[in-house]
C-alpha cells in the first residue's frame, strides 16, 4: 500500500467533507439543501467556460468562473420565484438549463479541454497524489490538498467570525432581521461559502460527492443533536469517517471513490436513524413500549 | 433532408418525442403536487436500480432496467417519507439526502460494472447523461408500448388526479383512496422518469418532468389544457433537442433536449398572454396611465373647485405644487379626449364633458374616503374592494355621510341639455 498516495487522497476527501459538512449544517437547517444541490450542478458552464477562455486549469480563474455561476443561480431561482414561478420548479428549470449547457459546452470542446463528464460527476480523487503544486523547484505535495486546504480555513474562519450571525438566521431569521442583522447579506455570504467549497472539491470529488457531503452528513448531525455547535462538530466528523471508510471501500471493490465515500456516508446517516438515542427508530420504538407497559401496570 | 429517411434516426426521433409526451403529462401533475424535484430524485436513485439489473442479468434489456429503476425508485420514495415522517428533517434534505446516496452507491456500482470483463460495452455509462442514438428498434417499441400506457392511464384518471393535485382532502372525504391514488402517481411518474434515462440521462431527467410543464402553466389556468400542451411542449423539445444533436458528432442528445425545453420556458415567461412577463408589464403601464389621467383629472376639478367655478383656468405651476403631478402627458391625452381645453394662459380647464367626469370620479374617491373612515360600523367585509363596488345599501349610508363631512362635490355638471 502506498503510503502518500492513500495519505493524500483520504486528507484531500476529508477536507472536502469538513468544509461541505460545515456550510451543509447551515443549509439544512434553513431549508436550502436543494438549493445547494442545484448549485453544485449549475457551476458546470462556469468551470467550462473558465477552461476555454483562459485555456488555464488555474485555480484561481476556476473559482472565478463557477462562484460567479454560483451566484448567478442564486440569482435566478429568487427572481423566477418573484416572477410567478413555484421554488421547487424554478430550482429544477435553472439547475438543469445551466448544466445542460454545461454539458453541451464540455462534450463540444471535449478534444480542447482537458475534462470530461465523468470527473465532472465523480472526480478525479483518485488523481490527486499525482497533480503536484510546485513552488520554486521545490514540490509541496498534491495540489488539491492546498486548494481545499485554503477552502477549509476560509469556512472556519469566516463561520467563527460570523456565528452567531448565522445561528440567527438559521433558527429565526425574522427575528434576526428585526435585531439588526443583514439577512440578506448572510444570505449571499452562505451561498457564496457554498459556491466556493463546491468549486474547490469540484475537480477532486466531483459534483455528487460535494452536494453529498454538504446533505448527509449535517442531516446525520441533526439528528444526534439539538446544539448547532455541537452539529457542527458532528457534520465534520461523520464527512472525515465516512471519507476514510469509503477509500477503503472503494479500494476493495475497485470503484470510485468519491462514490463510496457517498455510500458510506449515506451508510452512517442509515445507522443514525435507526439507532440515535432518543430519536432513532429504535430508540423511539423501545420508549412507545415502555410507556404501554407503564401504562398497563397502572391501568 | 435525407436523415429524415433514415430508419435509425427515425426511431430515436420517435423515442425522443414519446419520452417528450409521457413525462410533460405526468409532470404537470407533479407540479401542482409541489414535487417536481421527486422526479429529480427519482432519476437519480434509478441509477443503482438499472445497475443491480445488470449485474444480476448481465445483459441490456430495457425491461430488467425498468424493472430495476422502478424497485429502486420506490425504495427511494419510501425513504423519502420515512425519513420525513420519523425525523426532524425536513423534506428538501431528505430529497437531497436520498437522491445523492442512491447516486453515490449507483456511480460506485457502475465504476464497478465498467471494469468487469464487458462490462465497458453495457453501454450504462449513456446513462448519465442520455444518448438518444443509442436507442434501437425495440427500445422504442416498448417506450411507445409504455409512453401509450401512461398516456392512457392519466385520461382514464384524469378526475382524480385533477383531485389529488387541488384538493386531496375532499377526495379523501367523498371516499376515494388517496394514497393509493397518490402511490399510483408516483408509479406513472416513474415509468416515464425509466423510458428517459436512456436519451435525457439520470442526471437532467428532472427537466423532463418540470420544464415543460412550469412552461405550459403559463399559458391555460385550465388543467386539461395544461397537461395536454405539457406533453406537447416535452415532445416538441424531445424532437427538437434530438434533431439538433444529429448536426454533431459529440452532441450529447439529453442537455440539448433539456435546452429546446429550456427555450419554450423562456418563451413562455416572457410572451404567454395575461401571465408573461412582457403581458404583465403591459398591464403595469396601462395601469399607470390610468391612475395618472384619473389623477390629473380629479387635480384639475379640485383647483377650480377651490377657485369657485367650474371653468375656472388651471396652470401647469398649481398642479404640480397639488402632489407633485408632472402629468403633462396625461393632461394632454385628457385634452385630446375632449376632457379638458388647453387655455390661453397655458393652462387647463374643465370641458362640460370634463366636468361631468370628473365630478364623478372627484365624488367616487371620496366616498372611498369616508367608507374608510367609517369601515368599522359599514362591515368592510360586503364591499367588492378590486372592483371598487359597493353594496346599494352601504352606498346610501355613504352618501349621507359624505354630506354630513360637507365633501360632497362642489361643482355639479350642468344639467343634460342645459349648455
Amino acid at each position: 500500500m502506498d503510503w502518500y498516495a492513500s495519505g493524500s487522497i483520504i486528507a484531500t476527501g476529508a477536507l472536502v467533507a469538513a468544509s461541505a459538512g460545515m456550510v451543509g449544517c447551515f443549509l439544512v437547517l434553513r431549508r436550502l439543501a436543494l438549493l445547494g444541490d442545484a448549485i453544485s450542478h449549475a457551476v458546470l458552464p462556469g468551470i467550462a467556460l473558465a477552461f476555454l477562455l483562459t485555456g488555464s486549469r488555474s485555480s484561481l480563474v476556476m473559482v472565478l468562473g463557477a462562484g460567479a455561476l454560483g451566484l448567478l443561480t442564486t440569482f435566478l431561482v429568487q427572481s423566477l420565484q418573484r416572477a410567478g414561478v413555484q421554488e421547487d420548479a424554478g430550482i429544477g428549470v435553472s439547475f438543469t438549463a445551466l448544466f445542460a449547457v454545461g454539458v453541451v459546452l464540455v462534450s463540444l470542446f471535449a478534444g480542447k479541454v482537458d475534462l470530461d463528464l465523468d470527473c465532472v460527476l465523480y472526480g478525479e480523487i483518485a488523481y490527486t497524489p499525482w497533480d503536484t503544486l510546485t513552488l520554486g523547484g521545490f514540490s509541496l505535495g498534491p495540489e488539491a490538498l492546498w486548494i481545499m486546504g485554503g477552502i477549509f480555513l476560509l469556512n472556519v474562519v469566516l463561520i467563527s467570525l460570523f456565528y452567531k450571525e448565522l445561528k440567527i438566521c438559521a433558527f429565526d431569521p425574522a427575528m434576526a432581521a428585526a435585531v439588526g442583522v443583514n439577512v440578506a447579506l448572510i444570505h449571499y455570504l452562505l451561498m457564496g461559502l457554498v459556491s466556493v467549497t463546491t468549486v474547490g472539491a469540484f475537480e477532486s470529488v466531483g459534483a455528487i460527492l460535494v452536494v453529498a457531503m454538504m446533505i448527509v452528513p449535517a442531516a446525520t448531525a441533526y439528528l444526534l443533536t439539538e446544539r448547532l455547535g455541537m452539529m457542527l462538530v458532528l457534520a465534520v466528523l461523520q464527512g472525515v469517517v465516512s471519507s476514510v471508510l469509503g477509500y477503503f471501500l472503494a479500494r476493495w471493490l475497485d470503484s470510485s471513490i468519491a462514490a463510496a465515500m457517498t455510500t458510506v456516508s449515506g451508510a452512517l446517516f442509515a445507522l443514525a436513524f435507526l439507532f440515535a438515542p432518543r430519536t432513532g427508530l429504535v430508540a423511539k420504538a423501545l420508549a412507545l413500549r415502555s410507556m404501554r407497559r407503564s401504562q398497563e401496570i397502572a391501568g | 433532408m435525407d436523415f429524415f429517411l433514415d430508419a435509425n434516426t427515425r426511431w430515436v426521433l420517435m423515442g425522443a418525442s414519446l419520452l417528450g409526451l409521457s413525462s410533460g403529462l405526468l409532470g404537470s401533475f407533479a407540479l401542482l403536487r409541489r414535487r417536481s424535484l421527486v422526479g429529480d430524485a427519482l432519476a437519480h436513485a434509478a441509477l443503482p436500480g438499472v445497475c443491480i439489473a445488470y449485474l444480476l442479468t448481465g445483459t441490456k434489456n430495457l425491461g430488467f432496467f425498468l424493472a430495476g429503476a422502478a424497485v429502486a425508485g420506490l425504495l427511494a420514495t419510501m425513504a423519502i417519507s420515512a425519513i420525513t415522517r420519523h425525523t426532524k428533517i425536513k423534506e428538501d434534505s431528505a430529497l437531497g439526502l436520498v437522491l445523492t446516496v442512491f447516486f453515490g452507491i449507483g456511480i460506485m456500482l457502475l465504476t464497478v460494472i465498467q471494469k468487469l470483463p464487458g462490462g465497458n460495452q453495457s453501454g450504462l455509462d449513456k446513462f448519465l447523461f442520455g444518448q438518444a442514438a443509442s436507442l434501437v428498434g425495440s427500445d422504442v417499441r416498448m417506450m411507445t408500448a409504455i409512453a401509450a400506457g401512461l398516456c392512457l392511464a392519466v385520461f382514464l384518471l384524469f378526475k382524480e388526479f385533477k383531485l389529488l393535485s387541488f384538493d386531496p382532502g375532499f377526495g379523501a372525504g367523498i371516499g376515494l383512496p388517496m394514497g393509493f391514488l397518490d402511490l399510483v402517481l408516483n408509479l406513472l411518474i416513474l415509468l416515464a422518469v425509466v423510458i428517459g434515462l436512456q436519451s435525457v440521462g439520470v442526471v437532467l431527467m428532472a427537466a423532463m418532468l418540470i420544464t415543460p410543464a412550469i412552461a405550459a402553466r403559463y399559458w391555460t389556468d385550465r388543467l386539461g389544457w395544461m397537461a395536454a400542451l405539457s406533453g406537447l411542449f416535452g415532445a416538441g423539445s424531445g424532437a427538437l433537442g434530438t434533431l439538433i444533436s444529429q448536426l454533431g458528432p459529440r452532441m450529447p442528445t439529453g442537455p440539448l433536449i433539456v435546452l429546446a425545453a429550456t427555450l419554450l420556458f423562456c418563451v413562455s415567461l416572457f410572451f404567454a398572454p395575461r401571465r408573461g412577463l412582457l403581458a404583465r408589464l403591459l398591464r403595469i403601464l396601462r395601469l399607470k396611465r390610468q391612475v395618472a389621467r384619473e389623477g390629473a383629472l380629479r387635480a384639475v376639478y379640485e383647483l377650480a373647485e377651490a377657485a369657485g367655478a367650474p371653468d375656472a383656468a388651471v396652470g401647469a405651476d398649481d398642479l404640480k405644487r397639488r402632489r407633485g403631478i408632472h402629468a403633462t402627458s396625461a393632461l394632454n391625452g385628457l385634452t385630446a379626449e375632449g376632457l379638458l381645453a388647453a387655455t390661453r394662459e397655458n393652462g387647463w380647464r374643465l370641458t362640460n364633458k370634463g366636468l361631468t367626469e370628473a365630478h364623478r370620479l372627484v365624488r367616487e374617491q371620496r366616498l372611498w374616503e369616508v367608507f374608510l373612515m367609517h369601515e368599522g360600523e359599514l362591515g368592510g367585509q360586503s364591499v367588492d374592494r378590486d372592483g371598487a363596488k359597493f353594496p346599494a345599501a352601504v352606498r346610501t349610508e355613504l352618501e349621507r355621510l359624505l354630506k354630513l363631512h360637507n365633501l360632497e362635490p362642489a361643482l355639479t355638471p350642468l344639467e343634460k341639455g342645459g349648455a
